[in-house]
């Protein structure tokens, strides 16, 4: 049996050591977020009104921030929420950008024109504005409101990424035998453009992975993104970070565990890549 | 003292071996051809001796430069010896120049790299050089960009860097392979003259015989990455003793004589050899010992079983069949133009029912816009398309897709022409499907269009990836079969594929015309090709159809200057007979279609043109001529465009 | 040339004139000007803060299409309006852009010089031991948002501070060079962080290229081949990224004024935005709106003046 083209990505996969090490931390970092919280009898929302500010003991395993709240269940609460939100921004903001991108490049044309305007008037809105005035004005529509926002930012550089290779791919002649055979273009899209476009998408899925935590955070950290009493790596970062020198379990743990996620999705992302690019 | 010897020279690349002990000498003056098909490791061996191998690779032997040896040299101690005593030409003129920087500059350069001159005095060396290798106007071309210039100029670039130094040895890699013939046969008078001016040895490394024929003093042919077979160049062509090589000249297409005969199989893949001879799969004398041991090079060839060759079949009495009068194709005053560039300017010819019209010319000429054109069934922006008696420039929606049914096609390049990601058995369903064709039956016609083009079942379940060129241009013509078309137009259909090969997917291409009665609409630049393919042949220059006609009328009686030329361009796989013709050289390179002139858009390169006297001249230069049938004999099959081509039929 | 550059500006405008717009409405409807006197004790009268909006052109009781024509109408005149104190705009846009494009010009040039050497150098000894810890190294720093790169270095230079009982680094007050020093790291490291990625991928894909083998061959070094043709082709697409990233980099400047309280255009951003002052969000939009686009037209033109194949096609 000839082995699949994905067992062969698989196996190259395996043999590239910083990539398994970046999916192995991203493993651990998905357990802490999600298995964390069942360790310790605090949960994110409690109060300790007899520590305030405690630095890390038996009780309080990273100590306690200035209102008595466990810095630990606040970490690990941001985690989990910093993950979502990257996730699901990645998901979303790479699909859209595939999906314009190709029509665009594709179809070519008026379409491309007006796909192509709205990425330039996407590019030109200062994302940071937009989302730092909408999201003061919808306080309480919660995370998903930020999802969106964060992808609709995203996607505009990968989409024109993507119209270039795809007018590229469009010469192809597999794609004319496609079409001179009568495929229909959004059959030609799915089926031939965007596969042949894969190891680009999921290393630009992986790079948008960290932009939105990193953007969720510094969002957060500013009191634009995530609102308090919820938590986020960013929100606890900014809430730290005044005391870094005097009171570090403040900031170090959400700090080192944002820097981690970064990394290992950095890692995985480019050990995913070497081992598709060798194909 | 030989200018140039390797002495046991092998290269791997990691595990796989790309040089399996390679030896031979070159002395000062002699041209010593390597030729050999795609992953022979004749190319390897060449940048191997350069010392211009990846890093990755391992090379052990020796390689000695007027006795010196250069192998385990240091990057600074062989960049010395590069560029003034070892130059080297690249194959693809295309990618070879750095695309930033001026011609001008890049030759100085190269004239610089080994000190001693000024800045001024290099730039007007490099100058000379040019004029050396006839690039005209050398002053302008010096501060032209690489983009600017066609194939050939650039090609003449390359060797007027190599030469810059007057070397001892230049290394030549398919100079010519992806020039059109008429430049072709330039760039290889400008390399005679190269030689004559430096006095060098050439490693000449090509695919094309014919090349070889009438360059090459002594010959090399490589398989698998060793010599099977050396001697002078009369000795390989005309006493070849090696199976490989018999096979070679064999199934090399030629304009006169029998079809070529493929050699079956392809090449073994060099990661794993069989543990005898490597040719030994494909051999038709192969015995027992060939099967264990692999031969070593004796005097004459590597083989456990020398044979003389067999003189090539004749051509068939000529089962020529009646011309259909169905008509298929229908093309009249076609057009088409990118902006200022008038790429197709009036095109008339016609195909029908089950036989096969071939579109020639160099690039540029029209022919792949003809061909897009047609498979775009819309209107065009001037002329008319009829298909199957259906003007296509009316097309509803839904009887256009109906019409793609019968009109496929097969590209060049099979490795581009079949998306990478798909299975055989989906590739093949792919033009089923979007017409709409039951999932059982779909099944049931993949397996049958296999062994259509003569492939096993199981290769439905292969990826593109795992098979070889032969085999995968098999997969696009069946591909092209599977909707029963009426018309196949094919692009260069064997160009991509090595010799050995070619002519099986030529016999396979003429078994599927009688047995199933399909037309072909072909493009190709090679006429030896053509010739066995062909029923009508139409020859393109700068958009228009210089001359058309039967196969037999127009390769036996060309009428057209152009068709003269360029069928006396080819290079034959003939020592003797290539040295002692004389050339119909045309000047210059084909004009891009940007330029075409007013009158005969040929005259500025025609050697006809030039022996007429003013009167007869005025007419070329102020009247286009019309295609009108060719004086030879009444009735033949052949329409040439020329006011004078009587005076060139004898 | 000069039609292509014509149409690309006339292009840039109209986006601009859409972007800032759309921007201006948005801020006009989001934010609450209002709030800020909501506060205040005593409360004044809501006669007095209606009067006080109007005249700001910032009461959200008047319709929206007529605070945007006033707006308008201001903004063809060369008057961005007033911000919540009453001063200009434009006179307080004017004095932030330099203060800002001190920071971000030094941080630019020096991140794209040293990303770029650093990420050819990477190429060419890739897989190496240098190779590997110049992309350990940059993947790390891409990993750290520049804010907490920021509060890093500040955690840094209060040790060195108190260990040499100097103030070397500072990151209170205006001006100066000490103060200057610490953004600028901090602006520099993420630059070459993300150009060396960029500079080692495009320099891999000349590594092997046919023309660096034929400059090999004519007797150039492999250094000088390099440098000369390698190096020289894969920087071009280089001003791709470079305008886009200018782009972001105001963004991340947002960041690192705020914490090392650089009184720019980002500080300045931020605290309109808390203080609901619409005619200054609209101003900073306007500038970086046209930042970008003179940062992609720059680009284009970079990108013509290094390429003759681009030269010649437009």
């Amino acid at each position: 049996m000839i082995p699949s083209r994905g067992s062969a990505v698989a196996r190259r996969m395996v043999r590239d050591r910083s990539g398994v090490s970046g999916f192995a931390l991203l493993a651990l970092l998905f357990l802490l977020a999600f298995a964390g919280p069942l360790f310790t009898r605090w949960s994110w929302a409690d109060t300790d009104f007899t520590a305030f500010r405690d630095p890390p003991s038996a009780a309080h395993w990273l100590g306690t921030t200035p209102s008595g709240r466990d810095v630990y269940a606040l970490t690990v609460r941001g985690l989990q929420k910093s993950l979502l939100i990257g996730l699901t921004v990645a998901t979303v903001s790479t699909g859209l950008a595939a999906v314009v991108g190709a029509f665009a490049g594709y179809l070519g044309g008026r379409t491309d024109r007006i796909l192509m305007a709205l990425v330039d008037l996407f590019l030109v809105l200062p994302a940071f504005l937009v989302i730092a005035v909408l999201s003061q004005s919808a306080r309480g529509h919660g995370t998903l409101l930020l999802v969106v926002l964060l992808a609709g930012f995203l996607w505009m550089v990968t989409a024109r990424v993507v119209r270039g290779m795809t007018r590229s791919l469009r010469g192809r002649e597999y794609v004319l035998a496609a079409r001179f055979m009568g495929v229909s273009a959004p059959r030609i899209v799915f089926r031939h453009l965007l596969p042949n476009l894969a190891s680009l998408l999921i290393i630009d899925a992986t790079l948008n992975v960290s932009a939105a935590i990193i953007a969720e955070s510094a969002l957060s950290y500013f009191g634009f993104g995530v609102q308090p009493p919820d938590s986020s790596l960013g929100t606890v970062i900014a809430a730290g970070s005044g005391a870094a020198t005097t009171a570090p379990w403040l900031f170090v743990p959400a700090a080192s565990l944002l820097v981690c996620v970064v990394l290992a999705v950095n890692l995985a992302g480019d050990g995913l890549r070497d081992a598709l690019d060798a194909s | 003292m030989n200018a140039l010897e390797v002495g046991d020279l092998r290269v791997r690349f990691g595990e796989v071996p790309a040089v399996r002990g390679v030896g031979f000498a070159v002395a000062p003056g002699e041209v010593l051809g390597l030729v050999g098909e795609s992953g022979s490791g004749k190319s390897v061996t060449g940048l191997a001796v350069m010392g211009l191998l990846p890093a990755r690779a391992t090379v052990t032997g020796s390689v000695r430069l007027r006795g010196a040896e250069l192998l385990g040299g240091t990057d600074r101690e062989l960049s010395r010896v590069r560029g003034r005593d070892l130059a080297m030409i690249f194959q693809d003129p295309q990618s070879a120049l750095t695309p930033v920087h001026r011609i001008g500059d890049q030759i100085a350069e190269a004239v610089r790299a080994h000190g001693g001159t000024t800045r001024s005095r290099a730039w007007r060396r490099a100058l000379d050089l040019l004029d050396l290798v006839g690039v005209p106007d050398a002053a302008r071309a010096a501060r032209a960009y690489p983009h600017q210039f066609s194939g050939g100029m650039r090609q003449r670039v390359m060797i007027a860097m190599a030469v810059a130094h007057d070397p001892a040895v230049i290394i030549a890699d398919e100079p010519t392979t992806a020039l059109d013939v008429t430049v072709q046969a330039q760039v290889l008078e400008v390399l005679k003259t190269a030689r004559q001016a430096t006095g060098a040895a050439i490693l000449m490394i090509t695919h094309d015989l014919g090349v070889v024929a009438g360059l090459a003093d002594r010959v090399l042919v490589m398989y698998a990455g060793r010599v099977v077979e050396s001697g002078t160049a009369e000795e390989v062509f005309y006493r070849p003793r090696m199976p490989y090589t018999i096979g070679l000249l064999a199934a090399t297409p030629l304009l006169d004589g029998g079809p070529p005969v493929p050699i079956p199989g392809g090449p073994p893949p060099s990661g794993a050899l069989p543990p005898g001879c490597p040719f030994e799969p494909r051999c038709r004398y192969a015995s027992a010992p060939c099967r264990t041991t692999e031969p070593s090079l004796t005097e004459r060839a590597a083989c456990h079983n020398p044979q003389r060759p067999q003189p090539r079949p004749a051509e068939g009495p000529g089962v020529r069949r009646t011309r259909s009068a169905d008509v298929i194709l229908q093309v009249t005053g076609l057009r088409r133009a990118y902006g200022a560039v008038q790429a197709v300017d009036g095109v008339d010819f016609e195909v029908r029912a089950g036989e096969t019209l071939a579109l020639v010319g160099e690039s540029g000429c029209g022919k792949t816009t003809t061909l897009m054109e047609i498979l775009a069934l819309a209107a065009p922006q001037a002329g008319r398309i009829v298909v199957l008696g259906r003007d296509v420039s009316a097309l509803p929606r839904q009887a256009r897709q109906e019409l793609r049914r019968d009109l496929q096609i097969v590209f060049q390049d099979p490795a581009a022409a079949l998306d990478p990601r798909m299975r055989i058995a989906d590739l093949l369903a792919e033009p089923l499907r979007a017409h709409g064709v039951a999932e059982p039956e779909v099944e049931r016609r993949v397996c049958e269009l296999l062994g259509l083009v003569g492939l096993d079942p199981d290769f439905a379940g292969r990826f593109p990836r795992g098979l070889s060129g032969g085999q995968r241009q098999r997969i696009g013509i069946a591909r092209a079969l599977a909707l029963r078309p009426r018309l196949i137009v094919l692009d260069e259909p064997v160009s991509a594929l090595d010799v050995s090969v070619q002519a099986g997917i030529m016999d396979l291409l003429a078994t599927l015309q009688l047995n199933l009665g399909v037309a072909y609409l072909i493009v190709a630049h090679d006429l030896a090709v053509v010739r066995h393919l062909a029923d009508r042949v139409a020859v393109m220059y700068l958009g228009r159809i210089a001359e058309i006609g039967s196969v037999e009328a127009v390769y036996g009686t060309p009428a057209h200057p152009y068709t003269r030329a360029l069928l006396s361009a080819i290079p034959v796989p003939d020592p003797r007979l290539e040295r002692g013709r004389s050339r119909v050289l045309l000047p210059g390179d084909p004009p891009g279609p940007a330029r075409a002139p007013a009158g005969c858009r040929f005259r500025a390169r025609c050697p006809l043109h030039t022996e007429l006297g003013a009167a007869d001249r005025e007419r070329c230069a102020a009247e286009e001529p019309r295609l009108r049938p060719a004086g030879a004999g009444a009735g033949a099959d052949q329409s040439v465009a020329c006011h004078y081509s009587e005076g060139l039929i004898r | 040339m000069a039609r292509f550059v014509l149409r690309r500006a006339v292009g840039s405008v109209v986006l601009v004139v859409v972007a800032v717009s759309l921007a201006y409405l948005l801020a006009a409807t989001a934010l609450h000007p209002r709030a800020n006197f909501e506060g205040r004790s005593p409360r004044p009268p809501e006669r007095v803060i209606d009067a006080r909006l109007t005249e700001l052109n910032l009461n959200d009781r008047t319709p929206l299409p007529d605070r945007y024509a006033v707006w308008v109408t201001g903004l063809l005149r060369g008057d961005l309006g007033r911000d919540f104190d009453g001063d200009p705009v434009a006179g307080e846009l004017g004095r932030r852009i330099w203060v800002s494009l001190r920071l971000l010009l030094i941080g630019t040039v020096l991140g794209g010089v040293l990303g770029v050497a650093l990420g050819a150098c990477s190429a060419v000894r890739q897989y190496r031991l240098s190779d590997r810890l110049i992309t350990l190294a940059s993947f790390v720093v891409l990993a750290v948002p520049v804010f907490v790169l920021a509060v890093l270095l500040q955690m840094g230079a209060q040790k060195v501070n108190d260990a040499t009982g100097t103030r070397i680094f500072q990151w209170a007050g205006q001006d100066g060079l000490s103060h200057l020093v610490l953004p600028t790291v901090t602006i520099v490291l993420a630059q070459v962080a993300v150009y060396s990625r960029y500079q080692r991928s495009m320099m891999l894909d000349v590594l092997s290229a046919d023309f660096v083998r034929t400059a090999r061959a004519k007797g150039l070094r492999r250094g000088t081949a390099l440098r000369r043709h390698a190096l020289r082709t894969a920087v071009i697409p280089m001003t791709t990224y470079f305008a886009y990233n200018l782009g972001l980099l105001l963004l991340g400047a947002v960041f690192i004024e705020k914490i090392f309280g650089w009184h720019g255009m980002g500080e300045w951003l931020i605290d309109s935005i808390g203080r609901g002052d619409v005619n200054a969000v609209a101003a900073f939009d306007l500038f970086a709106a046209g930042l970008v686009l003179v940062a992609g037209l720059l680009a284009d033109l970079a990108q013509a003046a290094l390429d003759p194949r681009v030269r010649v096609s437009r």
